[in-house]
């Protein structure tokens, strides 16, 4: 008798015979009368054998994933939009619900619990940057700020975009993917506006140089890629909305607890990453982005999001949650959409949401000022190390720019060294664009211990001595 | 046939996690910093002024909360024949090694060499699909299928750009039948879209598409079979179509659960295609994601691939950057913990396990087409042709509501009083009148299949000797049918617990 395969009920052969009985076919292969035999590749794939003992499966793999380092494994110091934080137990318990983790799509009705802490997603985003209309999630961060710069596009007919010089170089490739193609029609093409050595921000001086009525919108970051707060949104946001410009500014959700949010300077799209508010890390597969705004229906027409809306039911005073907006959508527009959805990151909308409630106001405060000052220390315990310098120090949120130049070591030998001390040192920002040879971008978190910090300070000056 | 089950959803009446809880509650508390104080972390003008609006609860009440809302959910814990998504099961296993630190805790910033097992794993994942496919590379970075259809217009700009031609390639062609990513992404892109009619044997005519081929074409996107598992036999003169004037074919191969094992893209002609790794290899859906779009491509489009990519260099990986790359269209690897899910279910299969699924999916479905064509009022779409059908059959209950007045809508939320999930009716546009898009695939049992249509022909029945009974149903749903005329009113749309409740006080008569 045939074995059955545990993924496949009707791979029993009682059940096989009796659905080939019931259609009158002997053999499957009679079904697939449609398509012409010069079609079939029957021959060409190479054949490998099924492992349905889970057992050995999962012997398989975990055999292949030992040996591999980790954020857990070592002390690390890694950041550059991906950040290590503490993901509290229940984020990891609700969103393995099979409940959760296997639905597709459902009605209103069906997958009413689901809408809901999607809803519950967007109202508590919403909260944090203080707008009041949010898309469900896209893909990243960068997926973000290119849909939102190419909605200020829409919303100004305009096709110049103006972002910071020094942004980190995967955000930027994606944006500069959504801007499109010269040679075909609604392409954007990207001015950089740069940084003031002197404070590492965007400069109203050099801003000012780069605007124009061209000037769809302006993007900028706080706090930026290289750790910095911006000191003067509310500046830069009139500076761009004097040219009718729209302003994009994507921030860090968790400085939000201690941070005011730029919309309350005035920015008009705010966007960000999801992966700080308990999502693990998955080597870069954590990540998801959020697109927010002032609910006016100005903005709201240009989202390329799906989104969910409150809305009554048939049974008085009764609530469900329904797509808003569903026809600008890809799915609605076809050949008419100016973007497109789909399948995206939306288990992460509901991670978010029970991250959020969980940490409430005072641990969102509490859990912002503790990275701030463990970072502030840590940058200040590291500009002791004989060599070693933090840049703008004082004006940092979790991630600052250490330069290990006068080391005489390139920051990859540091880190080779500081590895095989147990440490994932900070990311190399040598061969950038930036003049930032000999430094590396570090980052402290709530979850970077004391003790953590002097091994860290204890391993540079060991290496600095080797 | 199976008997109707008694079902009833589970109803807590759940409020919204605003109203729940008290001021001061919390539940969880950050480490407490270890570094000194200082009042002088920020600028006062840079400060928060006011506690962010979250909710204040308990750890207990965020967690009965958000259980709650999960037994709300039916997602597959009822029976969802979701056609066009291809539910499948989702091992467990496979979860719990993705939680592993060796997957969850890895930075992507982190030195090829510390995660070279993760890495290979990933190497041989791209090994599967090249077997499976044909094609010469992938690349899992698009965050979906409609992020993948994107990369491949992307990469038609470049590979357009690379030869001079851009500004004279200008067009993408698609068909009527096509998922509405494919349109949208390449008039996203800049291009100019040609939609070809569905013609009466059920796909788009050759002549059709060698009416609009030309100098201008840049490529042609397509699923084959499509979401009526109609195949069109001509696919290949469809590729020969748009090679003769130069234009790149791309295959979206979205329905390719019916077809594994069976049919490689790169050996029809195609030069690039995309498969859901969420769908087709057996990677939880997560209500829309985290999600992959798998992109494969030929030799010659692999140089213009985003990077990185893992390149396997002696007994080693690294990441390299494509010669030409586009880029990126999303950051680093894409969702690598899907991708060592989707490569746990391909291993779990083996290349008899993937074709003995494809067999039973379209098994499966001429099953259910038996039994549900022997309903009365259930008509398929193109009728006699095409026959049999792939793992896919669209339906029509045009007949039926024209008798009852009952619509496929009615239909679909009275079933899922019965614990089964609404089905798909059909990516716009919907030519067929009152269209349902069951998908039956190799993992339900025939017990399953067999009650899904026993509450199909239940509801029918119902429907004729008590339409308002459907038309006002879900009756044992968490919540009844939703009143969704508000939801394109910008005063009644309400996506935040904050515009709501602005909404509905601004509502309220002055002085109540």
């Amino acid at each position: 008798m045939r074995r059955s395969h545990p993924y496949m009920a009707n791979s029993a052969e009682a059940s096989r015979t009796a659905l080939l009985d019931a259609v009158g076919v002997s053999d499957p292969d009679e079904l697939f009368r449609q398509i012409p035999a010069e079609h079939r590749s029957d021959d060409a794939i190479t054949p490998s054998r099924g492992i349905a003992s889970e057992f050995e499966l999962r012997r398989m793999l975990e055999g292949r994933l030992r040996g591999v380092a980790s954020t857990d494994s070592h002390v690390s110091f890694l950041g550059g939009g991906y950040w290590k934080h503490h993901i509290p137990a229940l984020c990891d318990e609700i969103a393995s619900r099979p409940e959760i983790s296997t639905s597709v799509w459902g009605t209103p009705s069906s997958d009413h619990g689901r809408n809901q802490a999607w809803f519950e997603f967007t109202s508590q985003v919403g909260a944090l940057l203080d707008l009041e209309f949010v898309g469900l999630p896209v893909y990243s961060w960068g997926c973000a700020a290119g849909h939102a710069l190419r909605m200020a596009a829409r919303l100004t007919g305009r096709s110049v975009v103006v972002i910071p010089e020094g942004l980190d170089r995967e955000r930027r490739l994606v944006i500069e993917t959504y801007c499109g193609s010269r040679e075909l029609g609604g392409s954007l093409s990207i001015r950089e506006v740069a940084l003031d050595r002197a404070t590492g921000t965007v400069s109203l001086e050099a801003l000012s140089a780069v605007l124009d009525e061209e000037v769809a919108g302006v993007y900028l970051e706080t706090p930026n890629s290289w750790g910095v707060i911006e000191a003067d949104i509310a500046r830069i946001v009139d500076a761009a909305h004097a040219v009718g410009a729209e302003t994009v500014v994507g921030v860090d959700p968790i400085s939000l607890g201690a941070l005011a949010s730029p919309a309350s300077f005035g920015a008009d799209i705010v966007v960000g990453s999801l992966q700080p508010l308990g999502i693990p890390l998955n080597a870069g597969g954590g990540v998801g982005g959020f697109i927010a705004s002032r609910d006016e229906e100005r903005y709201a027409r240009q989202f390329p999001t799906l989104q969910v809306s409150l809305a009554p039911t048939r049974r008085e005073g009764e609530r469900a949650f329904g797509m808003t907006l569903f026809a600008q959508s890809s799915y609605g527009a076809r050949e008419l959409g100016n973007d497109w959805t789909g399948n995206s990151v939306y288990l992460w909308a509901v991670r978010a949401a029970v991250y959020l409630a969980l940490l409430g106001p005072q641990g969102m405060r509490e859990l912002a000022t503790t990275v701030a000052r463990n970072a502030r220390r840590t940058a200040a315990l590291l500009a002791e190390v004989p060599g070693v310098s933090v840049r703008y120090a004082d004006a940092i949120f979790k991630e600052f720019i250490v330069d290990f130049s006068q080391t005489g070591m390139s920051v990859s030998r540091i880190n080779e060294e500081l590895f095989a001390r147990g440490i994932l040192g900070g990311h190399d920002l040598s061969g950038s664009a930036d003049g930032l040879d000999g430094c590396a971008l570090y980052c402290v978190t709530e979850v970077t211990t004391e003790d953590d910090v002097t091994r860290l300070i204890t391993a540079l000056k060991e290496v600095a001595a080797s | 046939m199976s008997a109707i089950r008694r079902y009833h959803a589970a109803s807590w009446d759940e409020p919204v996690v605003y109203e729940l809880g008290a001021p001061g509650r919390r539940g969880v508390v950050p480490p407490a910093s270890w570094a000194p104080d200082s009042d002088d972390l920020f600028p006062q003008s840079l400060r928060r002024t006011a506690d962010a609006d979250l909710p204040e609860l308990a750890e207990y009440e965020v967690r009965r909360h958000y259980t709650h809302l999960a037994q709300q959910t039916m997602g597959m814990m009822g029976i969802s024949l979701f056609g066009t998504c291809t539910m499948k099961h989702n091992p467990t296993v496979n979860e719990q090694i993705t939680a592993r630190p060796e997957v969850a805790a890895v930075h992507p910033r982190q030195d090829p060499a510390t995660y070279q097992g993760l890495l290979g794993i990933v190497h041989s994942l791209e090994g599967e699909l090249q077997n499976l496919s044909g094609m010469a590379a992938f690349s899992f970075q698009p965050g979906g299928g409609a992020d993948a259809a994107y990369l491949h217009t992307v990469i038609t700009r470049a590979y357009f750009a690379s030869r001079g031609e851009l500004g004279e390639r200008t067009q993408i062609i698609t068909t009527a039948q096509a998922h509405p990513c494919n349109p949208a992404t390449a008039k996203a892109a800049g291009f100019e879209v040609i939609t070809l009619p569905i013609e009466e044997d059920g796909y788009p005519s050759v002549e059709a598409l060698r009416a609009v081929v030309g100098a201008r074409t840049a490529a042609l996107m397509l699923n084959n079979p499509d979401d009526m598992g109609i195949y069109n036999p001509h696919i290949t003169e469809f590729i020969d179509a748009v090679h003769e004037v130069g234009g790149l074919a791309f295959y979206d191969s979205a329905n390719f659960n019916g077809v594994m094992t069976r049919l490689r893209a790169r050996d029809l002609g195609f030069d690039a295609c995309m498969y859901m790794l969420h769908k087709t290899f057996g990677v939880p859906k997560g209500g829309n994601g985290p999600s992959v779009g798998a992109y494969g491509c030929s030799e010659e489009l692999a140089r213009f691939l985003p990077g990185p990519r893992v390149v396997k260099i002696g007994e080693s990986y690294d990441l390299v950057e494509p010669e030409h790359s586009v880029g990126r269209v999303r950051e680093f690897l894409g969702n690598v913990q899907q991708l060592v899910k989707a490569y746990s279910w391909t291993r779990a299969m083996g290349t008899e396990g993937l074709r003995e699924a494809a067999d039973l999916s379209v098994l499966a479905n001429n099953y259910m087409e038996k039994q549900l064509m022997a309903l009365p009022g259930v008509t398929m779409s193109f009728p006699g042709k095409a026959l049999p059908r792939l793992e896919m059959t669209r339906y029509s209950l045009e007949e039926y509501t024209a008798e009852t007045g009952v619509t496929g809508h009615d239909v679909q939320n009275r079933m899922t009083d019965f614990g089964i999930d609404a089905f798909w009716t059909s990516h716009e546009p919907a030519f067929i009148p009152e269209p349902f898009t069951p998908e039956a695939g190799e993992m339900w049992s025939k017990e399953d299949l067999d009650e899904w249509i026993a509450v199909l022909a239940h509801v029918l029945e119902e429907g004729r000797r008590d339409p308002e009974l459907v038309r006002t149903a879900p009756h044992n749903q968490v919540v009844a049918q939703i009143d969704g005329s508000g939801l394109d009113d910008p005063d009644t749309w309400a996506v935040t617990w904050a515009a709501h409740r602005r909404k509905a006080a601004a509502r309220q008569p002055a002085g109540s």
